[in-house]
């Protein structure tokens, strides 16, 4: 994993309630980077990722919208969020339900800016 | 220009700071002179922030203008000036009673009654126990469902006539058979911003069951959305399952020119929201919330 990459993870991973980080390749699924505490499946969540990413990238283009910049998987134990970044790259975080999203948020976007 | 809308400007050139701005607006709200009407009323609610009457005035414009989203958080804000305000109440009272949640429509319009004593609000809130008695329980509350209304956005339209004062007519009429004349796909999201714009349900299996979608062009893209999201209810529930984060709950997705809000009315179901990126995401959720429950209610109905 490069310094870049570490980098930009760990300060997502950082954030109050946020399990874990990690970068994705959408095309494949599978994690290229991550900084995950113990107990999350990174290939699970890469994989089902990139796939609701994929469905949905369809579905904003359809809508006539431009290309999504922020994923957001909401569900009662916690979040699933996701940020395309160049390359075809996703950076993906896993938070708990009291994490801060907004932090969280825009620390993504500046993780895929630097991986970028 | 007329000789009251001339006398109320002149006075309120005269004197920005005066409260005859509520007039002023008021004269043209009721004259249909909505841009106008607005234009005023939300000078006059900035100068005065803390004016729960001038936040009405707002709302009720607004709901003339068919943005019912504006008037209810104008009305919201006018409670938080005020929890007692009359016009508010009554303004939520029928919002509510169009999208079919007659518990809180019941609820505001019983404020508004301790307010005043008209007739119109004894018998409207008669109509609502009426509505709500006639529809079975929901998760032990007596929550029934009312058609939304058919007509336009505004209190006034779905009375027929504009009202005379909202402090001192009620601004609806609970006689109307609310969306009785509307297919039943129309009939689902009648009444909400955006109903055949910006919200969508369909099936699990891509087929759309109501509501309706377009692109900034006015092209109908219902479809081929919704094709898109065949599945996407299973799918989100199989990611959140076996990252055991329970139940998924809600999926929101963020465009640099619009924001699309996805949740399950039931388990069969799915319910598309977009709007436009001047919507925050906080909001989107909450319409999606609501726009959730008359799908759930009209999904009951047919069933």
């Amino acid at each position: 994993m490069t310094a870049v990459y570490r980098d930009a993870l760990e300060r997502v991973s950082a954030i109050r309630g946020v399990h874990g980080a990690m970068l994705v390749s959408t095309e494949d699924g599978l994690v290229v980077a991550d900084s995950l505490m113990e107990g999350v499946d990174g290939r699970a969540v890469a994989a089902l990722a990139a796939s609701l990413v994929g469905r949905l990238r369809r579905t904003t283009e359809s809508a006539g919208l431009r290309p999504p910049r922020l994923f957001h998987l909401r569900a009662e134990k916690g979040s699933i969020l996701a940020v395309p970044a160049a390359n075809d790259l996703l950076v993906v975080a896993v938070a708990q339900p009291d994490a801060n999203l907004g932090l969280a948020r825009l620390e993504m976007f500046a993780a895929a800016e630097r991986i970028g | 220009m007329s000789d009251d809308v001339r006398t109320l400007t002149a006075a309120l050139a005269a004197d920005p700071g005066s409260l005859v701005f509520l007039e002023l607006g008021e004269v043209l709200r009721r004259r249909g002179q909505g841009a106008a009407a607005l234009k005023v009323a939300l000078a006059g609610a900035a100068r005065y922030p803390a004016l729960a009457d001038a936040r009405d005035l707002c709302a009720r414009i607004h709901s003339d203008l068919g943005d019912g989203e504006s008037a209810f958080d104008a009305w919201m804000e006018a409670l938080q000036l005020d929890p007692t305000h009359l016009g508010a109440h009554k303004g939520l009272g029928f919002l509510y009673y169009r999208s079919g949640d007659l518990r809180r429509a019941r609820r505001h319009l019983e404020i508004a009654v301790t307010r005043s004593d008209e007739p119109g609000l004894h018998a409207a809130i008669a109509r609502v126990r009426e509505a709500a008695a006639a529809e079975p329980a929901v998760d032990g509350e007596a929550a029934g469902e009312a058609q939304p209304a058919a007509g336009g956005d505004s209190p006034s339209d779905a009375a027929g006539a504009p009202a005379d004062s909202a402090a001192d007519s009620l601004p609806f009429s609970m006689d109307a058979e609310p969306g009785a004349d509307l297919p039943p796909e129309e009939a689902l999201f009648a009444g909400f911003e955006g109903a055949r714009e910006g919200l969508l349900l369909l099936d699990q299996h891509g087929l759309r069951l109501g509501g309706g979608l377009r692109d900034r062009d006015g092209v109908d893209v219902a479809d081929a959305v919704a094709a898109h999201l065949a599945g996407v209810s299973r799918e989100s529930g199989r990611a959140a399952r076996l990252l055991e984060l329970g139940a998924w709950q809600s999926l929101a997705v963020e465009c640099g020119d619009g924001n699309l809000h996805l949740s399950a009315p039931s388990p069969e179901t799915v319910l598309l929201t977009v709007r436009d990126a001047s919507v925050p995401a906080g909001r989107l959720a909450i319409l999606a919330d609501r726009a959730g429950q008359a799908a759930r209610r009209w999904l009951e109905r047919l069933t």
